[in-house]
């Protein structure tokens, strides 16, 4: 019975491996769909980034209720994952709570401390639904929070409850079992679990072993499955948003990224370099219409979105009733990215699919209403910049297309004839000083 | 008012402790140029040697990168580099925070290095240093001021503190919105759309920003930024309340305090 149990573990293990491995490559090779970019400035910052603001969870405390329920997730997710190591061993070697006797009395404090997580873990989730489903919290409603991404949201909590009764479940059962059989070895009394002992008392030892058991295969299926669906799910952030702090941009916000092509271009325009630089192999598009022409920061910090709306709820122009929504930007680089990953995966046409980012995605009215004013930058939790993005997409119109708004081609026109926004006579620049001595 | 030109201090082969860049609006717009002559106006006062541009001043490309178009971009600030560089200037001074974010943040990259500050943090120097003084209990004891962050002052570039302190020393009542500092609401005119019409919308952006200044109740509103002048000046016009409350530059502010 047990060896049927570990090879049917180790099968387990291996399908679970299998699919997550291949998610893996496939996050992978999207990511790679776009530009190479090195990161600069002092490693330090970036390593102080990833600490601080992804393990210390710095900016999500600027909103105190949300951050403390999250924290709560958080830490339960880093620390009962401790315990998953020992399910690991227990399902290879058919063994049973194989740490128990060498931490001895540990062993019952650290179980103690897994269930006051889990039980933690499981209000938070709870209130958390609460916030979404009843409360609405407005940020959760926005146009952009369609059926599957509500769904999402509303299925990864429910999972990390389920996962948290299960594992309340086994514990409970266990105790009793240590009074009946010699296979389960004492644990120590577990506080939360105690609670659910009185539920289960009256069955019979045989019954308790299966519920035991299934709770054990539930509990370690679930979070391999689980571990499965984040790689299709916004919850990714749980592992890309540590990425993302890395490689976020740390020059101050108001940095536009310089396009060296385009310098050398006005370089020689302007007579400044002896020769126009070599022609590049493949001539590049100037700004971005679809995801290959971003950069490979970009389509990580699209995978690192979790949709917390923070960045839209922050936007003027979305606040006041604009198209744009710079979540939107986000949630649809990283849906046009599976989309092109896809076609590729089974030899469709990839990015030549006829769509693009531009266009079928992100509307040019979108883009158009931002105000470059970094609210939605400062407001992510993770250090994401649909910036970036919206800027990319804004060079496209405005350089291959020409399709800037009507009264920006003015604006470039007087910039490039009167060397001002507006149409002033550059001779007049100095006239205010005139106009009293 | 004197205001010499760079032109003007080379032939004498002199030069400038600080360049005041002025900026596009700071020269043509009407209510602008009344932002940059009480700057002026402070400069001399308090014995700065300075310079401006003059007519060789040309759009520092800002509006243009944000529009998409890089390559006028490159091209103003290029040339802008060309003629600051010719007259071996070191320090830029501006009461424009558009032109200050690319002054300082993006003509580095293309071979403009300069010390660049904003004229809050150079009023807020002035009046550390002492030689900006205002007499207590002046006329803006117990007059309710808030001040609207700038974008490209605030999160742009960190600069919350400095416009604050500077309005301080006024000895107001200085309140603040709800929506301040890193989370201050954007007036609506950043990245270019100064110079388009808004998308469509419920509601422009700079009338929520005036209702977030009108609900405090405060007399003045503050701004360090000529796009948020323009911006915030409108709205109050829009909410026909421009006998109750008035839109100010910090230079102003300071200008008017100081009897200049």
């Amino acid at each position: 019975m047990v060896i049927a149990q570990q090879i049917l573990f180790l099968a387990v293990l291996g399908i679970a491996g299998f699919f997550i491995r291949k998610r893996v490559l496939r996050i992978r090779s999207n990511i790679e769909l776009g530009k190479e970019q090195k990161v600069s400035g002092p490693n330090s910052e970036r390593v102080k980034n990833v600490l601080l603001v992804a393990f210390g969870q710095r900016k999500m405390f600027k909103r105190l209720v949300p951050a403390f329920f999250h924290f709560l997730i958080y830490v339960g997710f880093l620390i009962i994952n401790l315990e998953v190591l020992e399910f690991v061993i227990d399902g290879i070697f058919g063994t049973h709570r194989v740490f128990a006797p060498y931490l001895g009395g540990g062993y019952n404090v650290l179980m103690n401390i897994f269930e006051f997580l889990a039980v933690a873990v499981l209000l938070a989730c709870v209130v958390f639904l609460v916030r979404r489903n009843v409360m609405k919290i407005e940020r959760f409603q926005s146009a952009e929070m369609t059926q599957w991404p509500r769904l999402d949201a509303n299925l990864i909590l429910t999972i990390e409850i389920v996962l948290m009764v299960a594992v309340l479940t086994m514990n409970a059962t266990d105790q009793l079992l240590q009074t009946r059989n010699d296979h389960y070895v004492s644990t120590g009394s577990l506080f939360f679990s105690s609670y659910l002992m009185p539920a289960f008392q009256g069955f019979n030892t045989k019954t308790l072993v299966f519920i035991e058991r299934f709770a054990w295969w539930f509990h370690i299926v679930g979070i391999l499955g689980f571990t499965l669906y984040v790689t299709y799910s916004k919850h990714l952030h749980i592992f890309l948003a540590f990425v993302n702090t890395y490689v976020a941009k740390l020059e101050p916000k108001g940095h536009i990224n310089n396009m060296p092509v385009v310098t050398n271009e006005v370089k020689s325009m302007l007579g400044l370099i002896a020769e126009a630089p070599p022609a590049q192999a493949t001539p590049g598009r100037f700004g971005a219409k679809d995801v290959n022409d971003l950069t490979q920061h970009n389509l990580i910090a699209a995978y690192a979105c979790t949709e917390c709306g923070r960045c839209t709820s922050e936007c003027p122009a979305n606040l006041t009733g604009k198209k744009l929504s710079p979540r939107k930007i986000m949630m649809d680089t990283r849906d046009r990215m599976e989309e092109v990953g896809k076609s590729i995966a089974v030899g469709g046409p990839g990015l030549q699919d006829g769509k693009s980012l531009l266009g079928d995605y992100i509307t040019k009215e979108e883009i158009n209403a931002c105000t470059s004013c970094n609210a939605c930058v400062e407001a992510c939790p993770v250090l994401i910049n649909p910036l970036e993005i919206i800027l990319e997409l804004r060079r496209y119109v405005s350089m291959e297309e020409s399709g800037a708004p009507a009264q920006w081609n003015s604006m470039f026109q007087n910039i490039e004839t009167s060397f001002a926004p507006w149409k002033f006579s550059p001779s007049d620049r100095f006239n205010w000083a005139k106009d009293e001595k | 008012m004197n205001v010499p030109t760079m032109a003007e201090l080379t032939a004498k082969g002199e030069s400038p402790e600080v360049l005041f860049w002025v900026g596009c609006a700071g020269s043509f717009d009407d209510r602008a140029k009344r932002v940059t002559k009480a700057f002026v106006k402070i400069l001399n006062a308090v014995g700065v040697k300075f310079a401006v541009l003059g007519t060789e001043e040309t759009c520092t490309g800002d509006p243009a990168r944000r529009a998409g178009n890089e390559f006028l971009f490159q091209m103003q600030a290029m040339s802008n580099i060309q003629v600051l560089n010719g007259y071996n200037v070191k320090k830029i001074v501006t009461a424009c925070p558009h032109c200050f974010n690319t002054l300082k943040n993006e003509y580095p990259e293309l071979g403009g290095n300069y010390e660049v500050i904003h004229h809050s943090t150079f009023l807020q120097q002035l009046i550390n240093e002492g030689k900006i003084k205002l007499s207590e209990g002046g006329s803006f004891k117990g007059r309710k001021i808030i001040y609207h962050d700038s974008c490209y002052l605030g999160r742009a570039n960190d600069i919350y503190e400095a416009p604050r302190s500077v309005l301080e020393t006024l000895d107001a009542d200085l309140v603040e919105m709800k929506k301040c500092r890193t989370t201050g609401l954007c007036c609506g005119a950043g990245g270019a759309q100064m110079f388009k019409e808004p998308e469509k919308g419920t509601k422009d952006i700079n009338i929520a920003r005036t209702e977030d200044a009108l609900s405090t109740g405060a007399t003045t509103i503050a701004v360090a930024c000529p796009f948020c002048m323009t911006m915030m000046t409108d709205g109050v016009k829009n909410k026909e309340k421009e006998s109750s409350i008035t839109v100010k530059d910090l230079a102003e502010l300071i200008a008017e305090a100081q009897g200049l």
